[in-house]
């Protein structure tokens, strides 16, 4: 029978250790994909993935040039769509936004980020599709736009509110009329962290598929300008990975560590980005 | 930090523009203030667009089916009829199968980063957890079809069915995908979100409530219980149900997975259908206006829910740290 005492140190040693196996189990998928999207990929990794178009099926070789410039593509235009109202709008948030106004803003962008993407999808259908009576990547695009859009504006919102007043007041005593010390000032102060935020956001839109199902589709040719449906490296992987050819699976494979890859890479260099800035200070 | 700007170039007369009232107010302000707040307005735009485009979409279905189309089970485009309960089914099951995993995982990862982890741990192991959520989607399918099915399928399935098989829940064709590796893959992804806003909600409880309890003699453990959770309780729920939202309408990764086929079944090894699988895979080959119009509402039900629990989720975690400390205090 174990003393009052020692029961307490036994339930704390427990409880601690269940709390360090629970993270150890989260972090098994992570590990797990990284290791099978690397081994299973390196191998369709070549000149001619970044460079060719897909093969017919029954025929090797072959690569996801278009796929990776559609990609590219795509996030290019989200990003256009996507940041300039983004921030524009976080800075009427953290200006002006104490009002009524400014409550169902924030509000709204709050409720939006949690909207699923296929919704989206089926919006941006019905907007752009619908009308233009095609796919096309200036769909997929404002489709990623959408998605981003409450990201960068919260974002943008909470580290302009970290920007001391100070700042501010030096300028504006300095004649500097209220926009300019907001926009030349604050914002540009804040502008690693928001860059941060943004390189997140962006690496979460480039991976996403289900906004692209029936706005950019897909397309097994390079695609010529914006108004054409336009490959996309998660679209191909879904389209392959569901395929029943072995040779498919494999491009999927390769694909999917690009893709992993350019995710990543935004987002620890968004994160170093952060941490360069607080060493710094 | 340095702002070492010339400011001079800056500084320009100013012409001035007077309100309503009299008052004079510089032309750039009054520019910049409307211009922003027009790019603010476009937030709401979206919300009401998004409103009003899922609900023209679906006005064909909704007019044809009326509430009938959440309990009807037949889903047959050849005789244009349609009821969603097989995939409501099959999103609810998947979602709440994958609380089951995410939340006592995500709650002990949670509590080892803001309370028991030594601080040098801290951010690396919450950066590792949030690269977690930095995985694409579909490269989690992928990952589910090649590497988690085939295991489930080989390992995980037959050695449920030999020691749990007596439950319906474990009875059936071993196939891999289904239900179970729908509500994994789920889990996976929804970790992430459930354990950052966890450990946000329990950063915003005052150390007060902590060194009260230690100082009283309370082992850690203790004082998490004690102190820690009761206070953050609210805060806890909120990122389970913003945890859910990201379930309900989670896409590709599950139409990978859960199979596929709209049956309703009590065994976790049979496949399944969700409603974002459905419209993922019929929407942009639905052909007549009914059909288009029936995946429409799923779309519009989906939205709803989601939108819902999430005001629900912000309105609790919010609360946290905005709640007075408690009467003995």
């Amino acid at each position: 029978m174990l003393s009052r005492y020692a029961r307490r140190k036994l339930a704390d040693v427990v409880v601690r250790s269940a709390c360090v196996i629970a993270t150890l189990i989260a972090l098994v998928p992570l590990i797990s994909v990284l290791y099978y999207v690397t081994v299973r990929g390196i191998g369709g990794i070549n000149v001619e993935f970044f460079t060719e178009l897909p093969k017919p099926v029954g025929e090797s070789g072959g690569g996801m040039g278009n796929a990776l410039v559609g990609t590219l593509k795509l996030v290019f235009l989200a990003c256009a769509f996507g940041i300039p109202p983004g921030v524009l709008a976080g800075v009427y948030l953290a200006e002006f936004g104490e009002s009524r106004f400014g409550r169902l803003v924030r509000f709204s962008a709050d409720v939006m980020s949690g909207v699923p993407s296929i919704t989206v999808g089926i919006f941006v259908y019905s907007l752009v599709v619908l009308q233009a009576k095609h796919f096309s990547a200036f769909a997929g695009g404002v489709a990623l736009a959408v998605l981003m859009l409450p990201t960068v504006t919260r974002t943008t919102e909470e580290l302009l509110k970290l920007v001391p007043e100070s700042l501010r007041e030096a300028a504006l005593g300095l004649g500097v009329p209220k926009w300019r010390a907001t926009l030349r000032v604050m914002l540009r102060t804040a502008a690693p962290g928001i860059a941060t935020g943004v390189m997140l956001a962006v690496a979460r839109v480039a991976g996403e598929t289900a906004p692209l199902l029936f706005t950019a589709f897909s397309n097994p040719f390079w695609s010529s300008g914006l108004n054409e449906p336009t490959a996309s490296l998660p679209m191909n992987i879904y389209n392959y990975a569901v395929s029943p050819y072995e040779e498919w699976h494999r491009q999927a494979w390769a694909a999917a560590l690009v893709l992993l890859l350019l995710v990543l890479l935004l987002n620890i260099s968004a994160r170093l980005l952060v941490r360069s800035r607080v060493g710094a200070r | 930090m340095s702002v070492s700007h010339d400011i001079s170039p800056l500084i320009r007369p100013r012409s001035k523009i007077l309100t309503r009232f009299g008052r004079e107010v510089n032309w750039g302000d009054f520019i910049f203030r409307r211009l922003t707040a027009l790019l603010a307005a476009l937030l709401i735009a979206a919300l009401v667009a998004i409103t009003v485009a899922m609900v023209r979409g679906s006005a064909e279905s909704l007019a044809k089916f009326g509430l009938g189309f959440v309990t009807a089970h037949v889903w047959d485009p050849v005789r244009d009829v349609y009821g969603a309960l097989p995939f409501i089914y099959g999103t609810i099951a998947s979602s709440l199968l994958a609380l089951c995993f995410a939340v006592p995982i995500s709650l002990g990862v949670a509590i080892f980063l803001s309370e028991l982890a030594p601080a040098w741990l801290r951010d690396p192991v919450g950066f590792l957890v949030e690269l977690l959520a930095a995985v694409p989607s579909v490269v989690y399918g992928l990952w589910g079809i090649f590497v988690l099915a085939p295991w489930l399928r080989d390992t995980v399935e037959p050695l449920l069915a030999r020691t749990l098989g007596f439950l319906p829940l474990f009875q059936g064709q071993q196939r891999g995908f289904g239900m179970l590796a729908g509500g994994i893959i789920l889990a996976i992804m929804v970790t992430p979100t459930i354990s950052s806003v966890s450990r946000e909600v329990l950063r915003a409880v005052p150390s007060s409530l902590r060194e009260g309890a230690l100082g009283l003699g309370a082992t850690p453990w203790e004082s998490v219980r004690i102190a820690v959770l009761p206070y953050a309780r609210s805060g806890l729920i909120g990122a389970t149900i913003l945890g859910l939202g990201r379930a309900l309408g989670e896409t590709m990764a599950i139409t990978m997975v859960i199979g596929n086929r709209s049956e309703i079944s009590a065994s976790l090894f049979a496949p399944s259908y969700t409603m974002a699988s459905v419209i993922a895979n019929e929407f942009s080959e639905a052909t007549g206006s009914l059909y288009l119009s029936a995946l429409a509402e799923i779309g519009l039900l989906l939205f709803v829910v989601t939108v819902l629990l999430n005001i629900v989720a912000r309105l609790l975690v919010w609360r946290v740290g905005n709640q007075p400390l408690g009467g003995s205090l």
